[in-house]
């Protein structure tokens, strides 16, 4: 999505002015709804916290709460070229619900979202609008010029922006600011920019939280060194069981045959052929451990591919769409897979679709995924489903993920990592 | 028939090129590299190319790129790539141009010799040699979601996947033990239920089978 106006022919700008207007409009419409309730089921579940109810609902409302946030920092990003980053502390898979609360509103991210909310349903609100009532407002000068003033101030005059519409002279000074206002339109994508900035203004971390920074590097980092640990166990335990056992038995039927050649020719062969089926079978367990480790296509081909090959074995129609030139580092490319594929099964087997599409892209130092199903929706990050350890996984890499999933569907997981392609 | 191998790790060349020899191919050349390998092609007009997917010095998709670009240049040119894993993508792009002369396998395969060295002769011959594990995945995604394959029996199916490895009617006869008639009338069946038209020409049949399979993607 290109949000560079600057430049191009009339007609890219228009598209541009209106696909500001639109957007402006769409976040206007999701923006008082999603504050007000965000803001309201917070400040009751908080204030309920003294007599018990409060800290079973706190932790679910400011999840949604958050979830709310990073759907706006991914806006922010894809429609306004805005990075806001987020550091929220991670509060423990298996914490307990006063635990929970506790972490949650010991956050001082909490407390900054809980502020921007009030903005966002103020400000954050009309400055979303303003791109949107910008390409409306002077049509209604013209239609006051054009002969609606005369119905409209039959009782004592009608108000155009500043402009006093009493008769025909007056109403055309309202079309005059009209034909100004009209002028302005091509500034719609900066003022749905001013929007972003101002989100980021109040959502965004401060300086002050660069310690609570580096207490989540620490926190990722673990993360991080305990997937390895347990990664590299897993396939240790996969070998030793496997293939490597496999290679044993063999290694003992290739013994027993060189014994039986003179003697039991007929049982020598029998044993050959098993031996071989052998080596097939440890071919295709370790084939299957070095996909799980680092699938071929994508050492051989990179990303883009590699989620192209995953998509041909999917059971279900995948359009893959790919704008990536060149290469993310090597350990960004495996999470962005891993993430995709772990999208990808989650798709398959809870949504009830029948067509997902997948589009990479790369732009302003992040690289963008997006993986969009048509089905029953309902999709969730909390803690144990398989997006939470997605989520944790592109936190190494300071990735962020979203999901958008209204009951009903349809389900849109977003995920951004910050890389440089070489 | 002159053979050009490429394939970068010692034993499995040296282990290849005994048995193509053994079995009355001349090897021209057997190198380890791609530029070596393009350097082969372009110099010693061989028959078949047998090429490894990865090979230095970018230990990437190298030989399947080498491949492509001799192909490009010499429409036709017969090449049976081995590689460690099979995937759909690569089999595309090895099918994309249509002319046939192709093949892509499993390195396993080399266990049975017979078997191999039957592709080799195929592909050598235009034909093509698909490994059973990229039909068997296009088969079950296809099956997954697509009627007219639900309309065929489950012989047709095995029927089905074995002409689209490449072989020839009297080969799917020997595998699955009936006489050539039998297959001849499961085929005709296929086509009709699958709506393809009917033609005696093993290559373009088994593209037309892919070319359906890999129809509404």
């Amino acid at each position: 999505m290109n949000t560079n106006t600057k430049s191009g022919s009339p007609h890219t700008r228009a598209r541009a002015v209106a696909l500001a207007a639109g957007r402006g409009f769409v976040l206007a419409l999701v923006i008082l709804p999603g504050a007000v309730v965000c803001s309201t089921l917070s400040l009751v579940s908080i204030s309920l916290i003294p007599i018990g109810v409060g800290l079973v609902t706190t932790p679910w409302v400011l999840t949604q709460v958050r979830a709310f946030a990073d759907w706006r920092r991914v806006l922010a990003a894809e429609w306004g070229g805005v990075k806001i980053p987020s550091a929220y502390r991670p509060v423990p898979e298996d914490a307990n619900p006063w635990t929970r609360t506790y972490v949650m509103l010991g956050d001082p991210a909490t407390w900054r979202d809980l502020r921007w909310l009030q903005v966002d349903m103020t400000a954050g609100y009309l400055t979303a609008l303003l791109p949107t009532v910008l390409l409306i407002y002077p049509l209604e000068g013209f239609a006051v010029a054009a002969g609606l003033w005369r119905p409209l101030s039959e009782y004592g005059g009608y108000w155009y922006g500043f402009v006093h519409v009493t008769d025909q002279a007056s109403a055309l000074g309202a079309g005059a600011l009209a034909a100004v206002l009209l002028a302005l339109v091509p500034l719609a994508p900066r003022l749905l920019a001013v929007h972003f900035r101002l989100t980021r203004a109040v959502l965004g971390a401060s300086q002050g939280e660069l310690a609570e920074r580096v207490r989540v590097l620490t926190e990722t980092r673990r993360d991080a060194v305990d997937t390895a640990a347990a990664e590299l166990r897993r396939i240790e335990r996969d070998l030793h069981d496997g293939a490597q056992a496999r290679l044993v038995a063999m290694g003992m039927d290739l013994g027993t045959i060189e014994m039986l050649l003179d003697k039991d020719p007929a049982k020598a062969r029998e044993l050959l052929a098993q031996a071989r089926r052998s080596s097939v079978e440890a071919l295709a367990e370790l084939r299957e451990l070095v996909r799980g480790i680092h699938p071929p296509v994508l050492a051989e081909r990179g990303l883009g591919d590699a989620v192209r090959a995953l998509a041909l074995r999917l059971p279900l129609a995948t359009e893959v769409n790919v704008e990536l030139d060149g290469r993310a580092d090597a350990p960004v490319e495996s999470a962005a897979y891993f993430a995709v594929s772990e999208v990808l099964t989650n798709a398959v087997k809870h949504s009830g679709a029948d067509r997902i599409w997948v589009d990479l892209h790369h732009g302003e130092g992040m690289l963008r995924i997006s993986v969009t199903d048509n089905g029953k929706g309902g999709a969730v990050i909390g803690a144990g489903s398989g997006l939470f350890g997605v989520e944790r996984r592109l936190g190494t890499f300071d990735g962020v993920l979203a999901v958008s999933s209204p009951a009903g569907g349809p389900t849109m997981v977003t995920m951004e990592i910050p890389c440089a392609l070489s | 028939m002159r053979v050009v191998l490429a394939e970068d790790l010692f034993l499995l060349r040296d282990g290849l090129v005994r048995l193509l020899e053994a079995h009355d191919f001349e090897i021209a050349a057997a190198v380890e590299s791609g530029p070596e390998l393009a350097r082969a092609l372009a110099e010693l007009t061989p028959d078949v190319a047998v090429v490894d997917v990865r090979l230095p010095p970018t230990h990437t998709d190298e030989g399947l790129q080498c491949a492509l670009r001799a192909r490009r240049e010499r429409p036709g040119l017969p090449v049976l790539v081995l590689s460690q894993h099979v995937e759909q993508l690569y089999a595309r792009e090895l099918l994309a141009d249509g002319t046939g002369g192709v093949g892509y396998l499993l390195k396993d395969r080399v266990f049975d010799a017979e078997q191999f060295v039957d592709a080799v002769r195929r592909v050598a011959a235009g034909g093509t040699a698909m490994d059973p594990q990229v039909i068997q995945q296009l088969l079950t995604r296809r099956a997954a979601d697509d009627r007219p394959l639900a309309r065929l029996t489950p012989r047709e199916l095995e029927v089905l996947e074995l002409m689209a490895q490449g072989r020839s009617n009297a080969a799917i006869a020997d595998r699955l033990v009936v006489t050539e008639r039998a297959i001849a009338k499961h085929t005709s069946n296929i086509f009709a239920k699958l709506g393809l038209e009917v033609s005696d020409d093993d290559n373009r049949r088994v593209l037309a089978v892919l070319a359906y399979l890999d129809h509404g993607r």
